[in-house]
């Protein structure tokens, strides 16, 4: 009895540590990483289908024929059974195939390029509901987040309005980032001269955390932002308060910005330079050149597709430098 | 016109000036103080018992393939100590450091820990312990006499050997790579990393490359060319089957490292644009490079362990292994889908969805064959005599262990859930759970199980499963709770926390750590027991394991020539057949056996290489020529060597059997 009881403890013990601790990602509030917390719940079911009985197995079999136990059959030149060698391939193989298609089929709905159809749970897009869209740059080691349609931009603060599709464009300056808000959706590389993208929709207010899921460098630890998801009135309010203020961003202010620098606060810029964003994919800010034309035209293009390498023929080794 | 000093120290010492010691981190001041004195301390002591001409002559310059064997094994070892001293240090700075505290390691040093605990772990750890036992055992398993080119397998290890050196190196001198295991540019190349950390990574690693591609090349032969007469391919115990496809799968990938590797170093050393941002440059192409290699990697270490766990299990099970065609179909199906499933290391990078989900699926498709295996193990326990010596305990260990890291694997695989667990503590936790539970049971399972065929005496089976449990319960401290960090979406390499809700979990896994530091600590005092206990422990038969295929048939420690008359095989458990057939050791008749002969050129060679490395590393590029040239001169000199081999006369062979004889004779009465 005292035994269960111990072995209860063993097993509530961790139920309250678990109970007492947020995992984002199987309770995500967006209706994306909603998706995604749920794909990994329903694969793990699957694949216990055979992981529980072979660990079962395991335990049953060394128990019952450890060598103490002369009751048990010993068959020492069995090796071989045509029925037992189609089933250990077929149940691996069944359960691949189940998850498999899942795997196919959320892959595809849930391809980050793809424009969102629900704002959340069976809830279709309204027809006159216009995206957001926000061009993300990875910096060392801060976020800019530039509003293309209001003009504004924003240094390691994101807002948005809830229920509204976002559709993000990511680049960054000079390393590798990776564009992450476990509450709102899965995460994709911030490459630098690459875009990448992402949809989402937040489904319920509140501040979240965002951050670079992909190491950078010294100021790496630290390189993490608020999401703001608000009410459309809210968020109007917010818009307009951040394009009263005074500071604008221009190339130069950008030049500043991309310094490597640590902690930065919150700063806002109430305009920003038109085609601040396409230069700084286009890697032409830092150069003499013009912003390359078409570096990033087709919006469905991938990653791979808007290499800008083979740009301006013009362009001097020297912009290289930082 | 006069060349002053002042113009030619540059090129004599290159970047490397008295700033490059790191007088100013106490950590790494002590830790050299620590090390040095260890050094002299050790240096001192072979000196006292003058064992330095026996240490050159009997093992530096051996070719013997188990001495070598032996070595590599010792090198992964010593490794190891290192590779967790990083870990140990992150775990308390990640237990530490929430809140205001910034913990005790800045980034700039924290950066190097895990770059280098990484590539510690898998270049000078893993590989090492992998081909030390491949090499001790293979040619035993096999019949032969060594391998295919004892020179090469000597050479190899000491390009291992200084490779792992110039990693230690930079600990004191300069610093290492700060960019993670894989060092992905742009973050690696001279803009973002402009001091000789990376350049510490590209030359170790290229060294140590040229030694495992090489010993790749010097397995698959003696494999192919080499078995004991009647061993068809379908007779060749797992362990071998495992060792020929972990060797084709190096052969086959080691080459794109040393070529991704060499891109790099020319972005760095000459300004090509191959992964810059700029120039036509694209990152992502080594990211892809890399994988190539990366990913059939991990296929390296772990298909050995999965010999391992084969030949244990029919050993203490004492039954003949279940399904054996299919466990050789199963490697060998894994050995060529290991090829086709390198992009889900990063579905996040943006390609399509039809591309992210192909090698979703082809990675599942892995675990099919791998399921497979579990279920062969499994039914060879049905219906054995299961004997739980600590080779079957860490079989057990890892079967239970490993199907956990191979589910959440499987789970990474599905591309919408790796969105959101890609770069996450549950990553990380995924490899460990596999590298651990998997490759490291299977070789400390492997070391058990061959220990008294290497040295004549067993391990203490006492401390022996002291290490073995604290390394389990250890090893589900410390990873568990990353699962859990990791669905809280906490990611990967973050130096401090704002949290204060997950400092539990990290202070559970550094508790953790310090279970598996009992753990090693165990297994060094089993092997300071065990050599203490020695003769009580010892092995006379041979065949202490009551063991099935052919390295069981000689004698304990072997001979040097292995087999007194090479074996004819009948079986595909060639020991077990030959006893129950009433097998007897023939007396006399014996002839001289043509063996190699020691050489000093494979440690010359390699100690030149790593000189030409750090030469490069510091842009010293006067003694880079004079490395580069003294290399060749070197390998020139060395095929002028026409004194290779001799014969061990036949009354030496009979001596030594004689000498079995009466062992073996005294044991019985």
């Amino acid at each position: 009895m005292s035994v269960l009881k111990r072995f209860r403890l063993l097993l509530v013990l961790p139920a309250a540590l678990l109970g007492g601790c947020n995992l984002v990602l199987l309770h995500p509030a967006g209706a994306v990483a909603a998706q995604q917390g749920h794909l990994i719940v329903v694969s793990t079911v699957l694949m216990l289908l055979v992981i529980v009985p072979v660990i079962a197995l395991t335990v049953l079999f060394a128990w019952r024929y450890r060598k103490s136990n002369t009751e048990a059959t010993y068959t020492p030149d069995w090796d071989h059974s045509t029925q037992l060698e189609l089933v250990i391939w077929a149940a691996p193989l069944l359960i691949i195939i189940a998850l498999g298609a899942v795997t196919w089929i959320n892959t595809h709905t849930l391809d980050p390029y793809r424009a969102l159809r629900r704002a959340g749970g069976a809830r279709p897009i309204a027809a006159d509901t216009k995206p957001l869209t926000v061009e993300v740059v990875a910096l060392d080691w801060k976020w800019l987040f530039i509003y293309p349609e209001q003009g504004i931009a924003v240094v390691n603060e994101l807002a948005a309005p809830a229920n509204v599709p976002i559709t993000f464009k990511i680049t960054a300056s000079s390393v590798m980032n990776s564009f992450f808000i476990p509450a709102l959706a899965g995460q994709i590389y911030a490459m630098p001269g690459m875009q990448t993208e992402l949809h989402a929709v937040m489904n319920s207010q509140g501040d979240y955390d965002g951050f670079s899921a992909n190491y950078s460098g010294a100021g790496f630890s630290d390189m993490r932002f608020k999401f703001r998801s608000m009410s459309a009135g809210d968020f109007e309010h917010w818009v307009q308060t951040v394009k009263g203020g005074s500071t604008a961003l221009d190339r130069n202010g950008y030049l500043q910005l991309e310094r490597p620098s640590e902690r930065e606060p919150v700063r806002r810029y109430a305009t920003v330079v038109d085609g601040l964003y396409d230069a700084i994919l286009g890697r032409t800010i830092g150069g003499s050149t013009k912003v390359a034309a078409g570096a990033h035209s087709e919006s469905n293009s991938r990653a791979g597709n808007n290499l800008v390498g083979d740009r301006a023929a013009g362009d001097s080794p020297g912009a290289r430098a930082p | 016109m006069t060349v002053g000093i002042s113009d030619l120290a540059p090129l004599v010492l290159g970047r490397l000036t008295w700033d490059a010691i790191p007088f100013h981190e106490p950590i790494l001041l002590w830790t050299f103080v620590a090390v040095a004195l260890g050094g002299v301390a050790l240096l001192a002591t072979v000196s006292y018992f003058r064992l330095w001409g026996v240490l050159w002559r009997d093992w530096f310059t051996s070719i013997d393939h188990k001495k070598i064997g032996i070595m590599y094994v010792i090198l992964g070892l010593v490794m190891l100590l290192r590779g967790f001293a990083d870990a140990l240090m992150m775990r308390l700075q990640q237990a530490m450091a929430f809140g205001g505290s910034m913990g005790y390691l800045p980034p700039h040093h924290y950066d190097q820990v895990f770059t280098a605990h990484g590539v510690i772990m898998i270049f000078f750890v893993a590989m090492p312990l992998v081909t030390g036992l491949m090499n001790f055992v293979v040619p035993l398993q096999i019949g032969a006499r060594d391998v295919a080119f004892p020179f090469l397998n000597n050479f190899s290890f000491w390009m291992t050997t200084f490779g792992a050196g110039l990693v230690m190196m930079s600990l004191f001198v300069g610093e290492f790579a700060r960019t993670g295991w894989l060092a992905y540019p742009p973050l690696s190349g001279i803009l973002a990393s402009p001091d000789v950390g990376v350049d510490y990574y590209i030359w170790s690693l290229q060294i140590a490359g040229v030694g495992t591609l090489l010993s790749g090349i010097n397995l698959i032969a003696t494999i192919i060319k080499m078995r004991a007469p009647g061993m068809s391919l379908m007779r060749m115990p797992v362990f071998t089957w495992t060792a020929l496809c972990t060797n084709v799968l190096i052969v086959a990938a080691f080459p794109v490292l040393t070529a991704v590797l060499a891109l790099l170093s020319l972005d760095r050393y000459l300004g090509t644009s191959f992964f810059t941002n700029d120039l036509g440059g694209n990152a992502m192409m080594y990211v892809n490079l890399i994988w190539i290699w990366g990913h059939p990697e991990v296929y390296i270490l772990i298909l050995p362990a999965f010999g391992v766990f084969s030949e244990v299990v029919a050993t203490f099970c004492g039954k003949r292994l279940f399904g054996y065609a299919s466990m050789v179909y199963a490697t060998v199906v894994i050995t060529i889908l290991s090829y086709l499933v390198w992009l889900h290391h990063f579905f996040t990078m943006g390609s399509g969805a039809s591309v992210n989900s192909f090698f979703g699926i082809t990675t599942m498709i892995i675990s099919i064959p791998t399921g497979a295996k579990m279920f062969n193990w499994l039914f060879t326990m049905y219906r054995g005599r299961i004997r739980f010596e600590l080779p079957m305990l860490w079989t057990l260990g890892f079967m239970i262990t490993f199907v956990i890291g191979g589910m959440t694997g499987v789970l990474l695989a599905v591309p919408p859930a790796d969105f959101v667990l890609h770069n996450s503590l549950f990553l990380v936790a995924h490899f460990h759970n596999v590298i651990i539970g998997g490759v490291l049971f299977g070789m400390l399972a492997g070391i058990t199980y061959w220990f008294p065929k290497a040295f004549g005496y067993r391990l203490d089976p006492f401390w022996g499963k002291c290490s073995f449990w604290f390394w389990v319960t250890g090893f589900y401290f410390a990873f568990m709770p990353l699962y859990v960090l990791g669905l809280m979406g906490v990611t990967r390499r973050l130096n401090h926390f704002d949290d204060p809700s997950l400092q539990i979990w990290f202070q559970i896994a550094a508790f953790g750590a310090v279970l598996i530091l009992l753990g090693i600590v165990s297994f060094i005092v089993q092997l300071v027991v065990s050599y203490v206990r020695r003769e009580s422990l010892r092995d006379t038969t041979g065949d202490p394991w009551d063991g099935r295929t052919l390295e069981w048939s000689t004698s304990s420690p072997p001979p040097a020539y292995n087999f007194a008359f090479t074996p004819r095989v009948h079986d595909n458990d060639t020991w077990a057949d030959m006893k129950k057939s009433q097998y007897l050791r023939p007396q006399d008749g014996f002839i001289p056996i043509h063996m190699p002969k020691n050489t000093g050129a494979g440690f010359v060679i390699a100690a030149l290489c790593a000189v030409l490395g750090f030469a490069l590393i510091w842009h010293m590029w006067l003694p880079a020529v004079v490395a580069f040239v003294a290399v060749l001169a070197a390998v020139i000199v060395h095929t002028f060597n026409y004194k290779r081999d001799f014969h061990i006369p036949a009354e030496e062979v009979a001596r030594v059997e004689g000498a079995r004889t009466r062992l073996m004779a005294a044991a019985h009465v």
